[in-house]
């Protein structure tokens, strides 16, 4: 990723322009209702003036900490469960059998339960969304411990480390490409079944979040809202995208232990 | 039978390492697997010791028990008189495996690493590490990660971590077995040298009768498994390959690896 070149940059930028301009062509030439399809102009004017009132900030930061306390729960539930599984066999037994059971569940599937447990309230969505990540961080750190090689393990048993410095200075940072993978993989589910859970039930009171915010804009027939919300939402994903690489680059990506 | 082939026995005041009636092996499916049935022999302080025999007789098994990682069926490991079952700094160890080195520290990380767990300062570990960098020809790849290495200097690195720690004993499980022939050679005669320089005891395990020839003071020759002590061979004066020496004493360490085995009559037919 590093050795990119600015040209490979600019090709990609001009490809991005010539897709807004296909678009702004249909939009013009289309008699397309504004209704239904809004310009990439609108869609700008839209973004732009939703970020400047505040209506679009708002929706985007109550998604990031509902978000964020979502994962931040999983990261806790997966710890403990790998914890579990390193320490018994039988932990090992029942994550194994958890994660096939729920991993391949699309995270949004709980929803109506939680709703049922919860009520409307960002609770359930805090819950579905928690439930998606637990998984993929679950069975990524869990695999990342039982892979690491035996050899610097024995290394570090002969320089004379104790059992919590082998955890913590051995086991853990040797699996932490896994780590990451797992991490990524949990950001990913937790932020579709997000907005996929505020799409279905909106939210309750009067702080939504994006998901919420364009399916307030459908009902209103604001189109360029929802163009907006769609691009915002993209954005943010192709920023978290950045952020992990980035970790990635500066870690296990510098130590040898992935190849980017 | 084994202690009656030790052709020069140690007192054990004067030993280092004293291994008594040491039976090894570990628990497979099919009940309990012994790779060593006796294992008795002394090395003394700065000795270089050369423990060689054909694969699977438990000569790396036999190494991982001195360093205290596992634990022997039965019979005693002695450093310095006191039974020695936990791992630690005064055994160090350099394995066989390219992957021993931390990859998230740099080569002097690594080798300060341990230092710095064992109680050292910043600065004198850091210190100290550059000097057993030097010492192995690495000062100037100290900031470099390990996957930016070769095979060979990646071991040196292993070294130099282990020589670091001022170690009693240093156990080497086949180093160099992975590596190709010419840097083997060469890294060989570098160990040598620093052996010398730092006068570290030696108990290297390989099953390569040149390499114990260049390496060892004496050589402990095992039987296959389960595996006893055939001979103590004492190889210190012994001129270079192109002397006769030389060569009647790798055939006889080639008869005595050919012990119990059929191949004795190819091996007398070598002589």
């Amino acid at each position: 990723m590093r050795t990119l070149s600015s040209s490979h940059w600019l090709r990609k930028a001009l490809l991005l322009a010539l897709l807004v301009g296909v678009w702004e062509a249909y939009v013009a030439t289309s008699h397309i209702s504004h209704l239904l399809f809004a310009s990439p102009w609108q869609t700008a004017h839209a973004f732009a003036s939703g970020w400047a009132d505040g209506s679009l900030a708002g929706p985007t930061w109550t998604t990031l900490r509902i978000l964020l306390e979502a994962f931040g729960i999983g990261l806790g539930v997966a710890l403990g469960f790998t914890v579990l599984s390193a320490l018994t066999t039988l932990g090992t037994d029942l994550l194994e059998l958890l994660t096939a059971v729920f991993n391949p569940l699309p995270g949004v599937v709980v929803l109506p339960l939680a709703m049922l447990w919860f009520g409307i309230d960002t609770s359930a969505i805090v819950f579905t969304v928690a439930f998606a990540t637990i998984w993929p961080i679950a069975i990524n750190l869990s695999m990342g411990f039982r892979t690491v090689s035996q050899t610097i393990v024995a290394v570090g048993r002969t320089i004379g480390l104790s059992r919590l410095r082998i955890v913590t200075d051995v086991l853990i940072p040797a699996a932490l490409p896994h780590a990451v993978a797992g991490l990524k993989t949990a950001w990913a589910f937790g932020w579709r079944t997000m907005i996929a859970s505020e799409l279905v039930f909106g939210v309750a009171g009067s702080k939504g979040g994006l998901g919420n915010y364009i399916n307030n804009a459908r009902l209103y027939f604001l189109t360029p809202r929802i163009f907006a919300g769609l691009v915002t939402i993209a954005l943010l994903g192709v920023m978290f995208e950045s952020v992990f690489g980035l970790a990635e680059r500066v870690t296990v990506v510098r130590w040898g232990m992935k190849h980017s | 039978m084994a202690t009656a082939t030790l052709d020069r026995p140690v007192p054990s005041a004067l030993s280092l390492l004293r291994l008594d009636g040491v039976r090894l092996g570990y628990r497979t499916r099919d009940g309990l697997h012994v790779a060593v049935e006796d294992a008795t022999f002394a090395v003394g302080a700065r000795e270089k010791i050369v423990v060689i025999g054909p694969s699977g007789c438990g000569k790396s098994t036999l190494l991982r028990a001195v360093a205290g990682l596992s634990r022997p069926l039965a019979g005693t490991i002695e450093v310095d008189g006191a039974t020695a079952l936990r791992p630690g700094p005064d055994r160090a160890v350099v394995f066989q495996e390219f992957d021993q080195l931390l990859p998230w520290r740099t080569v002097l990380g690594n080798v300060v690493y341990p230092l710095r767990v064992n109680g050292r300062g910043r600065r004198e570990a850091t210190e100290r590490a550059m000097r057993f960098l030097e010492l192995t020809h690495l000062a100037g790849s100290a900031d470099r990660h390990p996957h930016e290495l070769s095979g060979g200097m990646k071991q040196r690195v292993a070294i130099a971590r282990a020589l670091a720690l001022e170690p009693r004993i240093l156990l080497m499980d086949e180093p160099f077995g992975s590596l190709d022939a010419i840097t083997r050679q060469r890294l060989q005669a570098e160990l040598n040298r620093i052996v010398a320089e730092t006068g570290v005891t030696l108990l290297f395990v390989t099953h390569s009768i040149e390499e114990a020839l260049v390496l060892g003071d004496r050589v402990v020759v095992f039987s296959p498994a389960p595996s006893h002590v055939v001979e103590v061979v004492d190889v210190r004066r012994l001129g270079g390959p192109a002397t006769t020496e030389y060569s009647e004493m790798r055939g006889r360490l080639r008869m005595l690896l050919a012990v119990d085995r059929e191949e004795l009559v190819d091996a007398n037919a070598l002589l």
